[in-house]
């Protein structure tokens, strides 16, 4: 066991999976020379050097197309985009050619495709750098979409998207490289389309991903001490999400609440929301609540940002909602 | 080349645009639904460029793509049943006209997005280069292509990372109903290209034996690691963009100037040149041609659609 970054959990990652397969390749732009502008890919070239560890030019569209193709003729390629938001350029090639490929051509490919993505907002980078796009991949049939939020979740997902055979949307949150936890020394890869129950309670449901796991445990916090037990469920997976793992708290705690930073309009609370009426409908208590961010584009003063991100006292006020008065 | 190639030339060429005769029948009965693009009139375009390829060298390129599967050897009958929605289809129906695909032929697919299929070249001559293997990918595109950002975006990295891409622009004048001198800065295609620093070549694309010789040299130049090359071949696509398009923005006397120039008759008149063939080994070659293409309608109709029940089929490996 060790305390390892979520940056170096994600560095372990890449290093272990391209050590175990020569066909693994990253590229993006300034992965290899610079390192990485997260550092994320920090040593690769150095180790794997230029055939595996490719620096490319600003062409957000055909770094993911040079991926399917790479991908179509056996490599497994791991591309990154320098962030989330310049995900919006490659969109064609992301949801018009690699989702749905496979299922045009009848089954003859295979696009073992793993998309590292940073995004998330909380550091005056403006409405340009801010997002969170999870939703647009979780909406489209053919990807899957991964978000992990520790550094263990981190370094066992993005193992298992890689050697996945299917096209994966892997999102890391900016905010979070820096956190440390606790990684285990041989860890195998994690399961894609499990949730975890950060922690556990028995009066609330507190369903969250990403950067905002830290939000609801700090809310659980403040609302242990005022006697409200919440469990914390953490997503990890956005598409295949754990409907039952889920469901099976609802079930138990009779209450939800779904945090995302993503604005509220048709979001993963949206979908979760949904799907908790749809299945476990007579174990609710209340309705549904939702946390998510502001319905306005990312702005640049500190306190604007800040008001658009949820907090704590957010989740706090939601579950008060959710619990008898 | 000899005669028996030459015979084998004008057999694919009657094959591929009878096909497209078919199709358009099958359309208007309304076995064949959606958006279909046919290539009647390039025919010497994709058997040109293809006739130097080995069979390990992938092809992939737009939706007007029934010819470049034909060419590559493909099956007529699993071309019809895929038009047809069939299960026998060689995409069990899941594609249709724009997205033929078949690995057996090394025919990478058909693509609705225009460019959309340029930077999944280079991927796939960037897995070439990696595994050190021998082969090239042949790319065909549209004058249209040419000017979407993509494009351009695959163009450059090609030539950065000296990837073993023909890049085939097959410059029919028109992108839809809007010609190259009304979208493209630049009407030579070729000189746009250009400027990604590679040997481009414009080559008349109705006339087969042009269109394979620079074939040839492009197919060598990337075989051989130096990078990618470009061909730009005018041609004209005698029916219009597709088959709801009825093609009114181009005139009479300009389609008719094309015909003159089929390239169908320019290859029959070569082999009767230099090899005195008489009409009735043409009329052979038609005579197999309807039979094959009989076999592909009669299979077609033949085949039945997939079962609802597996509609989820072939989304994820599992």
């Amino acid at each position: 066991m060790a305390q390892i970054s979520y940056r170096d959990a994600l560095n372990q990652a890449l290093f272990e999976e391209m050590r175990r397969d020569e066909t693994v390749l990253v590229f993006g732009e300034d992965v290899a020379l610079y390192e990485g502008s997260f550092k994320v890919t920090r040593g690769l070239l150095k180790e794997f050097g230029e055939k595996r560890v490719v620096d490319t030019p600003i062409s957000e569209a055909a770094i993911v197309g040079m991926a399917i193709g790479a991908a179509m003729a056996g490599l497994r390629p791991v591309p990154e985009l320098m962030t989330v938001n310049f995900a919006y350029l490659a969109l064609d090639q992301i949801c018009n050619h690699l989702a749905v490929m496979r299922y045009m051509f009848g089954g003859q490919v295979k696009l073992p495709v793993t998309i590292r993505m940073p995004g998330g907002g909380g550091h005056q980078l403006a409405s340009q750098h801010s997002h969170s796009l999870e939703v647009l991949f979780v909406h489209t049939p053919g990807l899957k979409v991964v978000y992990p939020s520790t550094p263990a979740s981190a370094k066992a997902l993005l193992k298992a998207s890689i050697r996945d055979d299917n096209p994966v949307i892997f999102l890391e949150h900016e905010g979070l490289y820096n956190t440390v936890g606790e990684v285990p020394d041989s860890l195998e890869p994690g399961v894609i389309g499990q949730a975890e129950v950060a922690r556990p309670g028995r009066d609330v449901s507190l369903v969250t991903y990403g950067a905002m796991r830290y939000v609801c445990l700090q809310a659980a916090d403040r609302l242990a001490a005022e006697g409200v037990e919440a469990e914390v469920v953490d997503l990890l997976t956005l598409r295949p999400w754990d409907k039952e793992c889920v469901t099976d708290s609802v079930a138990k705690t009779h209450r939800a609440v779904v945090v995302a930073e993503s604005p509220p309009v048709c979001g993963i609370g949206a979908e979760v929301a949904a799907n908790i009426y749809e299945i476990v409908f007579d174990e609710l208590d209340a309705p549904v609540a939702r946390v998510s961010g502001a319905d306005v584009p990312m702005p640049y003063a500190r306190n604007l940002e800040q008001a658009c991100i949820p907090h704590a006292e957010d989740v706090v006020r939601a579950v008060r909602q959710v619990l008898p008065p | 080349m000899n005669k028996g190639e030459l015979m084998e030339v004008y057999y694919r060429m009657k094959l591929a645009r009878s096909f497209e005769t078919r199709v358009a029948e099958q359309y208007v009965k309304g076995r064949i639904a959606g958006f279909c693009h046919l290539y009647s009139g390039e025919e010497a375009v994709a058997i040109g460029a293809m006739w130097h390829l080995k069979p390990e060298d992938y092809v992939i390129g737009s939706y007007r793509d029934h010819a470049y599967y034909l060419m590559r050897g493909g099956d007529p009958r699993e071309a019809m049943a895929e038009l047809f929605g069939h299960s026998d289809g060689c995409c069990k129906g899941k594609g249709g006209s724009m997205h033929l695909f078949d690995w057996g032929i090394n025919f990478l697919g058909g693509y609705a997005i225009v460019a959309g299929m340029c930077p999944i070249a280079a991927g796939l001559a960037l897995a070439i280069k990696h595994k050190e293997e021998r082969r090239v990918v042949l790319c065909f595109f549209g004058d249209g292509a040419t000017n979407q950002g993509v494009y351009h975006e695959a163009l450059n990295m090609a030539s950065l990372y000296e990837l073993p891409v023909v890049w085939v622009c097959e410059n029919n004048y028109y992108a839809i109903g809007t010609s190259v001198g009304r979208s493209s800065a630049s009407e030579s295609l070729a000189r746009k290209a250009k400027a990604y620093r590679m040997p481009t070549s414009t080559v008349d694309g109705m006339d087969f034996f042009k269109m394979q010789s620079v074939a040839q040299r492009a197919i060598a130049h990337a075989r051989s690691g130096k990078g990618p090359a470009f061909i730009e071949a005018k041609c004209y696509r005698y029916r219009g963009h597709s088959m709801s398009d009825p093609a009114t923005y181009r005139s009479k006397e300009e389609v008719e100037y094309w015909r003159r120039r089929d390239p169908i008759p320019q290859v029959k008149a070569a082999i009767q040149h230099d090899f005195d063939a008489g009409e009735e080994e043409f009329e052979e070659v038609d005579r197999r041609v309807q039979q094959v293409l009989d076999e592909a309608v009669a299979f077609a109709e033949a085949g039945s659609e997939v079962p609802a029940d597996r509609l989820y089929e072939d989304l994820y490996v599992e």
